[in-house]
C-alpha cells in the first residue's frame, strides 16, 4: 500500500489522548514516524516522547507532517478535519465514530475541491506492511508482509479477513478501512482504484456491508480492474429497517441488500465469499487461479 | 431517533410548514372536546411508530363529537400490529385529532441524506400517499430530487423546479416552494435523519397541508438536540435495547433466534450474525460494545445479553483493535462469577493484547467456559452448545 503511506509518511495526532497514545506508541514501535501531536491547550508539552502543539498548521510547520490521524470526539471531530485539511496534509484519516451526518455533509464539500484525501471517519486507518508505515488503530501481530490489499466499512472485519488471510501463510501489502459512516471521504470504489494502481498488490479483498449503494459503484469500477477482487458483505441475516451499529448499515430500499451487492459484484466479475469465515481460504483459490501463490 | 407524528407536525409547524388544525389526545374525553373544537367532525389517528396504521385500525373518521370519542377509547390502549412492528405491536396512549379536509390530490415529499454526493435531497413525487418505494420501482420518472448543497444551502429555484414537476403550479407555486424550503430548514435545523411528509395534500380550497408527517432525528447528533431527545417515547422502544442504551450500548438491536452475540466493532458483529446463520444457529441479537472499554460494561452487556429468555448459548467474538481482549476477558470472568448469565459461553478472543486476554481467561479455572480458535471454530461451538451438544 506504498501509493498510500509508505517509509517517508510522516504522522501527525490530532486529539493526544488515551486513545491517541497508545496507537502513537504501537506505531511507533511498528517503525512508522510519529512526528506530531496536536492537542489545543497542551502545546510545548512533550508526551510519550512526542511534541504536542496547539494547533495543526504549527505541527505541519515544524515537523513537515504529511498524515495527520484524528482521534477527536465526535462533536469537534469535523472540525479538527477541516483544520488539516486548512493546513494542506496531503492525507487525512479520521478514526473517531459517531460525528453528527450534518456535519460531515459539511466536511465532504470541503473535500470535494481539496487537494487532501479523507479516510473514514468512523474507521480502522490505513497499514503499509513493506513500509511498515502505520495511521490507524489496527492490531499490528496479524499482519503478514504480503501481496493481498484488504479493504473494509468495518474495521473489525479488516482484522478477522487479515488473519484468516495470514493463518493461511498469505501475506498483506495493506489495510485501509473506509469507514462505517453514510458519509466518509474515500469510497470502495476509490480505495479499489488506490490498490489496483498500488504496485505491492497482486490481489484485493473488499469488505463491504448492507445499507447504501457504495458496494455497488464498487462493483461499475471493478468491471474494468485488472486485479482480481474477493468480496464479502456483511449483515445478510440483518432485519431491514434496523441500523446494525453503523449508521450506514441500514436496509432502506432493495439496493441495500445484502443479496443486492453480492448480484452487482458477481456479475462484475468479483469472487464473493457468502460465510464470513471463508474469506482467507476463498482468496487463496483465487491466487492459485491466477497464478498469483 | 423517531418522533411520533404529532410531535413531527408540532415541529413542522415551528418551521413554518402548514399542517392540519388539531392536537394530541390522551383520552376519549380530550378526543370529544378537540373534535368539537374542530367543528363537530375529525379524524382520530393512532400515535405509534410505525406507518399503515389504517390498515391495522388505527385511523378512524368521526362525523360527531360523540363518535371521536368512541373511536379514541377504542384506540387508546390498543396494541397497533402491522407489518412493520412484528406480531407484538405497539402500544397506543395518544391519538392526534386532526380537522376533516376534502382532499384534491397527494403529493410525497420527504428530505434525507444521499449518501454518495454526501449532501440531502429533497424527493418529490406527484403520487402521494403511496410507498414511495414502490413508486421508484415502478414508474421512476414519477420521482424528482434535488440535492441541497452545504455552501449555499436551498435555493428557491430548487423548489420551483420541484413544484412545477409535480404539477404544484399556478396558485400553488409560491406556497409549495414556501413549503420545500421550510421542510429543508427544519431538517437541517434539527439534524433530521429523515423528514417524510406523505401525503401533502392539496385541498379543495386549494391549500396544501402536510397530512402525515415522519420524523427521525440522527443518533450521533442527539448531544445537540436536548428539546427533540426529551420527547422520546420509550414505550415504543424495545425493552432490552432501552436497557443497552441506558448502560451506554448503543448498538443493541433485538433478533428473533436463540443464540447471544457479543462483539466488538459493527462490521464483525454482522458477519458474526452471518457465521452463526452458516453454522446452522439463529442470532438472538446484535451487539457491538463499541467503545465500553472496561470489565463492568462488558458483564453488563453479557448480563443483558443473558436476560433474554429465548437465549440458550453465548458468543463472545471479539478481535481486538481499540478494544482490548484483556478488557473483555475480565468482564467475561465478573460476569459468569457474578453469576450475571448462566447460559454457556463460548469465548473467541484475537488481536490486541491476546496473550494477556487468553492468559486471564486460563487463570479463572472456577469459570466454565468453551473457548474457540477463529471465527468459524466460535460459530460450530455456539450452534453446537445451544443444543446442549458439546
Amino acid at each position: 500500500m506504498s501509493v498510500l503511506m509508505n517509509k517517508d509518511s510522516r504522522v501527525l495526532i490530532q486529539g493526544f489522548g488515551g486513545a491517541g497514545q497508545r496507537e502513537a506508541k504501537t506505531s511507533i514501535a511498528y517503525g512508522t514516524q510519529v512526528v506530531a501531536g496536536v492537542t489545543p491547550g497542551r502545546g510545548g508539552q512533550t508526551i510519550e516522547g512526542v511534541p504536542i502543539y496547539n494547533t495543526v498548521v504549527e505541527a505541519v510547520e515544524q515537523h513537515q507532517a504529511n498524515v495527520s490521524l484524528i482521534f477527536v470526539p465526535a462533536p469537534f471531530a469535523a472540525d479538527a478535519i477541516l483544520e488539516a485539511e486548512r493546513a494542506g496534509v496531503p492525507l487525512i484519516i479520521c478514526i473517531t465514530e459517531g460525528i453528527p451526518v450534518l456535519d460531515m455533509v459539511k466536511v465532504k464539500r470541503v473535500m470535494k475541491n481539496s487537494k487532501s484525501r479523507l479516510i473514514g471517519p468512523n474507521c480502522p486507518g490505513v497499514i503499509s506492511v513493506a513500509d511498515r508505515s502505520r495511521a490507524g488503530i489496527m492490531p499490528v501481530d496479524v499482519y503478514l508482509e504480503g501481496n493481498v490489499g484488504v479493504i473494509s466499512r468495518s474495521g473489525t472485519l479488516v482484522y478477522e479477513a487479515v488473519d484468516q488471510l495470514s493463518r493461511l501463510g498469505i501475506g498483506q501489502s495493506g489495510s485501509l478501512g473506509v469507514g462505517g459512516d453514510p458519509i466518509i471521504g474515500t469510497t470502495q470504489r476509490e480505495a479499489l482504484e488506490l490498490f489496483e494502481a498500488d504496485p505491492d498488490t497482486a490481489a484485493i479483498v473488499l469488505i463491504g456491508e448492507i445499507g447504501g449503494t457504495a458496494e455497488q459503484e464498487a462493483a461499475e469500477y471493478i468491471k474494468q480492474m485488472k486485479k482480481p477482487v474477493v468480496v464479502f458483505i456483511g449483515g445478510a441475516t440483518a432485519p431491514p429497517g434496523r441500523r446494525m451499529g453503523h449508521a450506514g448499515a441500514i436496509i432502506s430500499g432493495a439496493a441495500g441488500t445484502a443479496s443486492a451487492k453480492q448480484a452487482a459484484l458477481r456479475a462484475a466479475g468479483a469472487t464473493i465469499v457468502e460465510n464470513p469465515a471463508d474469506i482467507g481460504s476463498t482468496m487463496q483459490a483465487v491466487l492459485k487461479q491466477h497464478g498469483l501463490a | 431517533m423517531k418522533l411520533h407524528e404529532y410531535q413531527a407536525k408540532e415541529l413542522l409547524a415551528q418551521f413554518g410548514v402548514p399542517v392540519p388544525k388539531g392536537r394530541v389526545a390522551r383520552t376519549p374525553e380530550e378526543a370529544e372536546a378537540i373534535t368539537i373544537e374542530l367543528g363537530g367532525s375529525s379524524v382520530i389517528k393512532a400515535q405509534a411508530h410505525t406507518g399503515a396504521r389504517g390498515k391495522a385500525g388505527g385511523v378512524k373518521v368521526a362525523k360527531t363529537p360523540e363518535e371521536a370519542k368512541a373511536h379514541a377509547a377504542a384506540i387508546l390502549g390498543m396494541q397497533l400490529v402491522t407489518h412493520q412492528t412484528g406480531p407484538a405491536g405497539l402500544p397506543v396512549s395518544a391519538v392526534l385529532v386532526e380537522e376533516l379536509v376534502d382532499i384534491e390530490r397527494e403529493i410525497y415529499l420527504s428530505v434525507a441524506i444521499d449518501n454518495t454526493p454526501g449532501m440531502p435531497v429533497i424527493i418529490a413525487s406527484a403520487q402521494g400517499g403511496m410507498d414511495i418505494e414502490e413508486v421508484a420501482a415502478n414508474s421512476p420518472d414519477a420521482i424528482f430530487k434535488q440535492h441541497v448543497d452545504p455552501a449555499c444551502g436551498f435555493q428557491p429555484f430548487q423548489g420551483r423546479e420541484l413544484a412545477f414537476a409535480i404539477g404544484l403550479d399556478g396558485a400553488l407555486l409560491g406556497p409549495a416552494t414556501q413549503l420545500i424550503g421550510n421542510l429543508v430548514r427544519a431538517f437541517m435545523e434539527s439534524d433530521g435523519a429523515i423528514a417524510e411528509i406523505n401525503p401533502v395534500v392539496v385541498t379543495k380550497d386549494g391549500r396544501l397541508l402536510a397530512a402525515d408527517a415522519k420524523f427521525s432525528i440522527d443518533d450521533n447528533a442527539e448531544y445537540r438536540q436536548a428539546a427533540l431527545v426529551g420527547q422520546r417515547d420509550r414505550s415504543q422502544e424495545d425493552d432490552r435495547e432501552l436497557d443497552a442504551h441506558d448502560h451506554g450500548i448503543q448498538n443493541y438491536v433485538a433478533l428473533d433466534g436463540d443464540i447471544g452475540c457479543l462483539v466488538n466493532g459493527a462490521g464483525l458483529a454482522m458477519a458474526t450474525m452471518d457465521g452463526i446463520k452458516f453454522a446452522g444457529g439463529e442470532p438472538a441479537n446484535f451487539l457491538d460494545i463499541g467503545t465500553a472499554n472496561n470489565p463492568e460494561a462488558i458483564a453488563a452487556a453479557l448480563r443483558l445479553i443473558g436476560s433474554d429468555p429465548k437465549v440458550k448459548a453465548v458468543l463472545v467474538n471479539i478481535f481486538g483493535g481499540l478494544a482490548r481482549t484483556d478488557v473483555i476477558a475480565e468482564g467475561v470472568i465478573l460476569a459468569k462469577r457474578e453469576g450475571m448469565i448462566s447460559q454457556p459461553t463460548v469465548v473467541r478472543l484475537s488481536g490486541t493484547n491476546v496473550e494477556l486476554g487468553n492468559k486471564i481467561l486460563d487463570e479463572a479455572t472456577d469459570v466454565d467456559l468453551i473457548r474457540a480458535d477463529g471465527f468459524a471454530d466460535g460459530a460450530r461451538k455456539v450452534v453446537a452448545a445451544s443444543r446442549g451438544e458439546k
